[in-house]
């Protein structure tokens, strides 16, 4: 009963060129019509004495049969003997490219059509990069209007040899192209008569022949961890691995690796609801795992095995993108990436060329991506992410850039970068070499004083009474005379953070404030001390940096998120505060920051 | 995977990226067919549980067997049920079936504008309380800036122009004309104050498709859907006064899929048994102002 395969096919083409008249004609000539669609259309028709048009079928909105132009994707539903298709109906209007997008995306093949009386447009080439570069496979290039010029198989060919010459620059080869009128059904469900020429198949038998993409099962297992749950509430105490998985299979007793924060597992069960015990998950499901041991995961990392080809990690990447986005994209602006279930703040850190999709000049000179840009750039997130470049698994290797609650881009990895200096340093070296200090010295500082600066970030898991610690230890070393200050992140949050709000993309910038704020408090002689949750090994390099070049000690208690970095100081979980404070002032003393403390 | 599970894993991935994103989310469940299938895709996707709030916009025209369903299985699978109402409308009679006004005017107040009110809080929201076994005035008013509904694209026109993630202004304007782009499985998660996403994880399902998958996971339904014995059916669940039972012999599952793969119903539209839609507009009208 369920047995039917079924195909996402989009249908791309210049404005005006009869998309959705191939689209009408398709489903009226495989009886696809609801009986209500048709006769509506047909009473719409008279009433407003229009003739009937195979694409007003389409065109079921009241302001686009105004206008006279799909304004979006429409997506119609309909079959042949050999399969199921979803057709989606891309606008061709240059104003609708998003929405072009959208409906490619989906995709698994594309109908490309092309006027053979007005000749290959602006947007017969844009939509033909776009598809490309969407990952669309097979194109099929439908050069329709053939009544209007006579079914002259010369024009045809003219059309073929042109539209070709532009796919081989892009490095498509097209499946076929096929002559048809849609208006007249010339091609489309059987063959025309007045093209006998042409011997090749009508449109309905290519959507046929069109291979269905094969699920990667071969490929590496990748997971993108889309969440973790655990619901205690409802008495229900497992700890599950939420997500898709995008590639390759995984079964119960792999040993599985988790990136970019480099803890290992092993998968203990595979979860589901209302289903039969399951033993491996493979590309494509959306399903759940148990872990053997208690590792602390985040949503966003990459789950892969680590016997089989890893993945990248790294924070600075070259990138293919295509910019649509109402604002163009510049440089020293934050933006939100999302690959795969990860989400960076990310910055356009170099532009390598821009390409105009209709015409593809290149310019090696623009300084902003604008929109319908296609680019190759090179982009830096705050903190280094898992993935893979595309040529090795599509799914991990591409990513959308949000700007203004908005996605405004999207893209693939061509190559990791992860060499060099980062904006971070760029930023840190630049601020260092402006510093303008005042007229006391660090050291004098110190002697007046009688304690160097420091930055001392106590972390670890929530719940671990970190924070009693660090303001006891605050405490302490006031009544020793010395000038330490405890700031509690929550006041961070209310006042010098207002302007974030409260959505998580912008820990990033949340951490850099810390960063900065330390470097001035160090800078004017302070213990300071503050408490940051779960702080992972990118979290405290940042913070380190940021503090240059004044120190930082990290103190950690309880269990940490670290997994290469080393703690300057380990606290036992549940342990008395005094105890704890006592320890961390012996070791500031040993490492010669105060000079005496007594309890 | 069969086309079922490709279905399947897709509205799973959909709900779980909402609950991700959405601190403050809601599934709207009409009671009927499609969004009890996504419901049950929501213990599909938190692994038995239904970590979000279900809210249902009672017309108090409803017919009745859909009430009593809602509640049994607001129980039964622990749920936190919510419902909303046009309280004043109902008070003051301002309904088609009191004769005050025309059908589209009744949707409006008693379902658009009860659902607006209900999810931005500004009116009262009943939740069950499972102790007690009966609704009680909530105290949560914050507003819903995830909705999840459970909408496809073979509906009728509009719908097949939706996005999986849709935007929603501050006066619950759809911009059918400018939507956000969705790049393969990347959505509009991120939202401006004041405004709220629509989600829609059953967009690429047909009516067939949901039959199917009611038949497999053995998803109960109500009744009404079956021919009782009287040779007619509801297609479509609405309020009594609008929605009127097809002539049909299917009294199970396979009966309902059969009629609709080859029988009397494989091209006859789903919603042709809901009066309100032949109306100047129809739900294109309702949906521009916040109907679903």
């Amino acid at each position: 009963m369920n047995g039917r395969a079924q195909m996402n096919i989009v249908i791309v083409g210049h404005v005006d060129h009869g998309k959705s008249t191939v689209i009408g004609r398709l489903l009226a000539d495989t009886g696809s019509l609801p009986q209500g669609k048709l006769e509506a259309v047909r009473e719409s028709c008279r009433r407003n004495a229009k003739p009937f048009e195979y694409a007003l079928l389409l065109d079921a909105l009241k302001d686009e049969q105004a206008q006279g132009i799909t304004i979006d994707m429409a997506r119609c539903f309909f079959n042949t003997a050999a399969r199921d298709y979803i057709i989606i109906d891309a606008p061709g209007h240059i104003e609708f490219l998003k929405n072009m997008i959208t409906g490619a995306s989906r995709a698994e093949s594309a109908l490309l059509v092309i006027d053979a009386d007005e000749g290959i447009k602006e947007n017969s080439k844009r939509h033909g990069q776009m598809v490309a570069m969407l990952g669309v496979k097979q194109v099929t290039v439908l050069a329709n209007k053939m009544d209007l010029v006579g079914f002259s198989e010369a024009v045809f060919e003219k059309l073929k040899a042109d539209y070709t010459a532009f796919l081989e620059a892009i490095n498509v080869t097209p499946v076929s192209f096929i002559p048809i009128s849609a208006r007249e059904g010339d091609n489309i469900a059987s063959h025309s008569e007045r093209m006998e020429w042409y011997t090749g198949a009508t449109v309905l038998e290519q959507l046929d022949q069109f291979v269905s993409e094969k699920e990667s099962h071969e490929k590496p297992f990748r997971f993108p961890v889309q969440d973790i749950y655990k619901f205690t509430r409802s008495n229900d105490d497992r700890r599950i691995v939420a997500g898709t998985v995008a590639a390759g299979r995984v079964q119960v007793g792999d040993e599985v690796l988790f990136l970019p924060s480099n803890k290992k597992s092993v998968v203990q069960s595979i979860e589901s609801f209302n289903t039969e015990p399951k033993n491996g998950a493979s590309a494509g499901e959306a399903t759940g795992f148990t872990l053997a041991t208690q590792i602390y995961v985040r949503p966003g990392e990459l789950m892969v095995k680590p016997g089989e080809s890893q993945p990248q990690v790294g924070s600075r990447f070259r990138v293919n993108i295509f910019w649509v986005g109402r604002a163009p994209m510049i440089r020293n602006k934050s933006y939100k990436l999302k690959i795969g279930s990860a989400r960076a703040t990310v910055k356009l850190a170099e532009i390598c060329s821009t390409l105009d999709a209709s015409d593809l000049t290149s310019s090696q000179s623009k300084q902003q991506i604008d929109c319908r840009d296609v680019a190759e750039c090179i982009l830096e997130t705050s903190r280094p992410i898992a993935f893979d470049t595309t040529a090795v698994s599509e799914a991990t290797g591409r990513f959308v850039i949000v700007d203004n609650f908005e996605i405004a881009g999207g893209g693939v990895v061509v190559e990791n970068l992860s060499v060099g200096e980062t904006l971070l340093q760029q930023h840190i070296r630049d601020r260092e070499s402006n510093w303008e200090a005042g007229l006391v010295r660090t050291e004098q500082r110190a002697i007046a004083n009688r304690h160097r600066a420091k930055f001392i970030v106590f972390t670890g898991s929530k719940g671990t009474g970190k924070r009693a610690v660090a303001k006891a230890l605050e405490q302490g070393l006031f009544q020793n005379g010395m000038n330490a200050y405890y700031l509690g992140v929550a006041n961070i949050d209310r006042g010098l953070d207002a302007d974030l709000g409260s959505h998580s993309d912008s820990a990033g910038e949340r951490l850099r404030r810390i960063g900065e704020l330390a470097r001035i408090l160090t800078d004017a002689g302070l213990i300071f001390i503050t408490t940051i949750d779960d702080a992972d090994d990118y979290d405290i390099e940042t913070l380190k940096l940021l503090n240059e070049p004044n120190d930082i000690l990290v103190v950690n208690r309880g269990e940490s998120s670290f997994s290469r970095y080393q703690p300057d100081l380990q606290l036992v979980d549940g342990k008395a505060v005094a105890d704890a404070v006592t320890l961390v002032a012996a070791f500031l003393k040993a490492k010669e920051i105060i000079i005496d403390y007594q309890i | 995977m069969d086309h079922l599970d490709k279905l399947e894993a897709q509205s799973v991935y959909i709900l779980r990226e909402a609950y991700r994103e959405f601190k403050s989310l809601c599934m709207l469940w009409s009671i009927g067919k499609d969004s009890t299938v996504m419901l049950w895709l929501a213990r599909k996707a938190f692994f038995g549980h239904v970590p979000i709030p279900l809210v249902h916009i009672d017309t108090h025209y409803k017919i009745p067997e859909m009430i009593a369903y809602r509640d049994r299985f607001a129980l039964e699978w622990n749920l936190n049920m919510i419902y909303g109402e046009n309280s004043e409308a109902l008070a003051e009679k301002q309904t088609f079936p009191d004769g005050n006004t025309d059908r589209l005017t009744c949707c409006k107040y008693l379902k658009s504008e009860a659902l607006k009110h209900t999810l931005s809080g500004e009116w009262p929201r009943y939740r069950m309380n499972h102790d007690e076994r009966r609704y009680v005035v909530d105290e949560g008013r914050e507003p819903y800036t995830g909705v999840i509904v459970g909408v496809r694209a073979d509906e009728e026109g509009s719908r097949s122009k939706e996005r999986y993630f849709s935007p929603r202004d501050k006066d619950n304007v759809w911009d059918v004309g400018d939507q956000p782009p969705e790049f393969w499985n990347q959505f509009k998660t991120d939202f401006a104050p004041g405004t709220h996403v629509r989600i829609h994880p059953l967009l690429d399902w047909t009516e067939q498709n949901i039959w199917e998958y009611i038949e497999r996971e053995k998803i109960p339904v109500v009744s009404l859907y079956f021919n009782q014995g009287e040779g007619t059916r509801y297609r479509s669940l609405g309020c009594y006064p609008c929605t009127n039972p097809v002539l049909s012999d299917a009294q199970t599952v396979p009966e309902i899929i059969d009629e609709l793969k080859s029988g009397k119903f494989s091209n006859i539209a789903e919603r042709s048994g809901r009066a309100q839609d032949s109306e100047d507009g129809g739900l294109e009208t309702l949906r521009r102002d916040g109907y679903m």
